[in-house]
């Protein structure tokens, strides 16, 4: 008890004792969470995933491109791999799709392949679609083109 | 205090030398209890020694993989891409995938085995008694490294004493008992466990159950186990650990390459620092714990401090924390990166309560306002990963080290930063018992910052050395911090078969898997040639045990704390998802992956859903004894479960599914079970 005294003095010394302060501000905090853990709201609906087919601009060139059309019921297993049969290099004429990038044509030594290397096989793993919701707080993220032109504009 | 495998391996030894030493309480857990205790139990219960034999190295070794209990698809994905590219270019290989449902390693299984949940303890016993009945014990590796114990049985679910579960059980009290057996013995307490025996309790086929016993049997085949959650996340996780290993004992599939049951870690560094500094409540560095006087004595004399300075009592675990909370029995409480009030079991009943009890005080250090955050008394902004200098260790034993690279914003410091300057507000005289400073009277009128940090050893190293690479502790304390730290934990382990190697050297490399020994790593423990720590020709050596042998255990069957109903008919099984870490304080603040994955959902079979009159995207209210929780049901998607079991999420802070979970635990590692309670499935109105 006497730890927790102390504890409780030297936060009060230090002008932070603010019992719920938390609380009180939720209006003004970027939470994902704008209610209290004790109250429930209707979750919302499911969306379906942005099927457009146009290309998301990246935030930076190694991140791995959003796919821009859904994938619900496609089979990427040991057997077959739905997303290969248009974006494989020799599919992509046909399919018009993007070329699998040449980073998975290398496997773990750096040994370039004929084809897409397996550690590259499940493309889920890192490549998602989308949907419509909203995000749910602010991103303040800017990529590096206009981090440079802000640099340059305060010279 | 509640910290994490978040912490920086220096910020998790502040913290826990700061609480054990400074303040003498052993009340400081890591979220790691809720992650790994299991593994860490079984570790120290078969072996005497925590982490793993093998490595990362071991993936191109194995002819087989065997998940229990782990969506390593999912939830180890960078792991997951190096298994799938040695499956599926060395053609002979094999993987096995057992879960309570289907999920995305079921992609590249051979072999799939979808049990009802618990029934692991079975099948791991039927593969056992099949490798003696069919004479495949490698008797020559039993006879020389292994000893046979009969595990204590009828151990409780870890619930509070007063639980009539509790009350029932024999061995609550002593749940980690064992005594001694032989092979035959062992032999006779496996006959019951027959494959059609695992196939009644489990629903696998019992010719599946043979095809897996004959991947572990045959003498020819390296076998990878591999597990996460599924398994450590189980009422009776030590055993399913302990289980896993006596196959590979039985067998002599170990400690080699390609042959290596091997605990997957969820956490950057839940080995590094939950584990290997001991930031649990029973633990200090190096496999050292607070019951025993000579560990004890070995860190007062390593910190320069009094005899007797650091307390013996075990302190309060992760689930006792809360209910101590809620009882008023801890009222002064500081988590540091991690959001508890997410992931903890029972929320309503037990975290939540203890959380906003008027008598305590809440303090939460983090760098986004999580429903933790929003439950505290005071926050504190907290620097993150790069914004300063750290160390993680991970699951292979590698410990790896970065540079701060970028200034934390606004008045955001580190945890580290936190618990030093905190340091400095207390003296010895107001924190310390007079029988201490009596005996020790040169300590009096010290700062807990002078007698813990400004030691000799942790303000040992200039902070000149920093000039290339500065960072905001050091700047703030005059002396380069992290280094002082390191190195003063660093001696716990030395010449103890945890040897890390020097402060500097981790900046030049990418890492070193300790122990680290005249330079170098060891990559395979316990396996002469690998390991300098076995005696020359014991060709293998189990050197956590005084005697050089592991343990194999006998252990049962025994149901699990709560099993679906008239009136709950679901198991109820939580988890995660591959978009979202954790408790998606972080990454559902991404906008690509919130709207790659934007709210937790329940996962059900179609048909179960078709008799409730429900289809997908029906709103829902999901029950249990404890709580419930609204949601929106998906009958497809990349997880397909069974009937009368279903899956949610817990990455979302709209559906806190812990509203729901029990908090029971494994009664020797005292880790929730997350994946096992009983609950309904009703249409929202």
């Amino acid at each position: 008890m006497r730890l927790s005294r102390t504890f409780l003095h030297i936060a009060a010394a230090c002008g932070l004792l603010a019992a719920g302060v938390a609380m009180a501000q939720q209006s003004t905090i970027s939470t994902l969470r704008p209610t209290a853990p004790t109250d429930d709201r209707s979750p919302p609906p499911m969306r379906p995933a942005i099927d457009t087919d146009l290309r998301e601009v990246r935030n930076y060139p190694e991140q791995p491109p959003v796919i821009p059309h859904d994938i619900e019921g496609y089979e990427v297993s040991a057997n077959y791999n739905k997303c290969l049969s248009c974006h494989a290099r020799a599919a992509t004429g046909q399919s018009q799709a993007p070329m699998v990038s040449v980073t998975h044509y290398i496997d773990r030594h750096q040994q370039v392949l004929a084809q897409v290397s397996p550690r590259r096989y499940f493309c889920t793993q890192c490549h998602v679609s989308q949907t419509d919701d909203e995000p749910l707080v602010t991103n303040t993220f800017i990529d590096i083109d206009t981090l440079i032109g802000m640099s340059q504009d305060s010279e | 205090m509640f910290g994490s495998g978040q912490w920086t391996v220096w910020e998790g030894y502040a913290a826990s030398k700061l609480y054990k030493a400074g303040f003498r309480s052993n009340n400081i857990d890591p979220n790691a209890r809720h992650c790994m205790a299991s593994a860490v139990a079984g570790f120290i219960r078969t072996f005497g020694i925590d982490e793993p034999m093998g490595c990362y190295d071991d993936f191109e070794h194995a002819d087989a993989f065997v998940l229990w209990g782990s969506n390593m698809a999912e939830m180890h994905p960078i792991l997951w891409t190096r298994l799938t590219d040695r499956r599926l270019s060395a053609p002979e290989t094999q993987v096995v995938v057992l879960s309570t449902y289907h999920h995305r390693c079921y992609d590249l299984a051979d072999i799939e085995m979808t049990f009802t949940p618990q029934s692991d303890l079975a099948i791991l016993n039927a593969i056992a008694r099949h490798i003696i009945k069919t004479g495949r014990v490698n008797r020559d590796f039993v006879d020389k490294h292994v000893n046979f114990k009969r595990g204590n049985t009828d151990i409780g679910y870890g619930l509070r004493p007063e639980h009539p579960l509790e009350q029932q059980a024999a061995n609550a009290g002593a749940a980690g008992g064992a005594s001694d057996m032989t092979l035959d013995e062992f032999e006779a307490f496996l006959d019951p466990y027959t494959f059609e025996y695992a196939e009644e309790l489990s629903g696998v086929p019992a010719r599946r159950i043979e095809a897996l016993a004959e991947i572990y049997a045959d003498p020819d085949k390296k076998v990878m186990s591999l597990w996460t959650m599924g398994v450590n996340q189980h009422t009776r996780g030590v055993w399913v650990n302990n289980m896993i290993y006596n196959i590979h004992l039985l067998t002599g599939k170990i400690a080699e390459p390609g042959n290596s049951p091997f605990s997957l870690t969820g956490q950057p560094s839940a080995c590094g620092t939950a584990r290997e500094v001991g930031t649990f409540a029973h633990r200090l560095p190096a496999d050292l714990v607070v019951a025993n006087p000579e560990h004890r004595k070995v860190a007062e004399d390593i910190w320069k401090l009094p005899e007797g300075t650091v307390p013996g009592w075990v302190g309060a675990h992760a689930v006792l924390q809360n209910r101590k909370l809620k009882d008023g029995e801890i009222n002064a409480y500081w988590i540091q990166v991690n959001n508890n009030l997410q992931a903890a079991p029972n929320l309503l009943e037990e975290t939540y309560p203890g959380y906003r009890n008027p008598d305590n005080f809440i303090v939460v250090s983090d760098a986004y306002p999580t429903v933790t955050a929003q439950a505290a008394d005071l926050v504190l902004p907290t620097a993150m990963w790069v914004e300063k200098e750290g160390a993680y260790g991970n699951a292979e034993r590698r410990t790896q080290f970065w540079h701060q690279l970028v200034n934390a914003p606004g008045e955001a410091k580190s945890d580290l930063w936190q618990l030093m300057e905190f340091s400095k507000r207390f003296t010895t005289d107001e924190v310390w018992p007079a029988e201490i400073l009596d005996a020790a009277p040169d300590y009096r009128g010290k700062t807990l910052f002078e007698v813990l940090f400004a030691n000799g050893n942790v303000d040992a190293y200039d902070i000149a050395e920093t000039e290339a690479h500065p960072n905001h502790e050091s700047e703030a304390f005059g002396f380069y911090v992290q280094k002082g730290l390191f190195e003063e934990y660093a001696r716990f382990g030395r010449d103890h078969g945890h040897d890390l190697a020097d402060f500097d050297t981790y900046h030049q490399v990418r890492g070193l898997r300790w122990p680290v020994v005249n330079g170098q790593e060891t990559k395979w423990r316990y396996r002469e040639g690998y390991d300098p720590y076995v005696t020359p020709g014991a060709g293998v050596e189990f050197y956590g045990k005084p005697d050089g042998r592991a343990n194999i255990f006998a252990l049962p069957y025994e149901p699990p704390a709560e099993s679906p109903d008239e009136e709950f008919p679901f198991w109820l099984v939580t988890g995660r998802v591959l978009e979202h870490w954790h408790s998606g304080s972080m990454t559902d603040r991404v906008p690509e992956l919130h709207k790659a994955y934007p709210n937790a959902m329940v996962y059900m079979h179609p048909e179960d859903a078709a008799e409730l009159g429900l289809h997908r995207g029906s709103e829902v209210r999901l029950t249990s004894r404890r709580g419930d929780m609204l949601t929106r049901v998906e009958t497809r998607g990349r997880n397909k479960v069974p009937r009368g079991l279903i899956f949610v999420p817990w990455f979302d802070a709209n559906q806190l599914i812990n509203k729901l979970t029990l908090d029971a635990t494994d009664p020797i590692s005292k880790q929730t079970d997350f994946k096992k309670c009983a609950c309904k499935v009703e249409a929202a109105t």
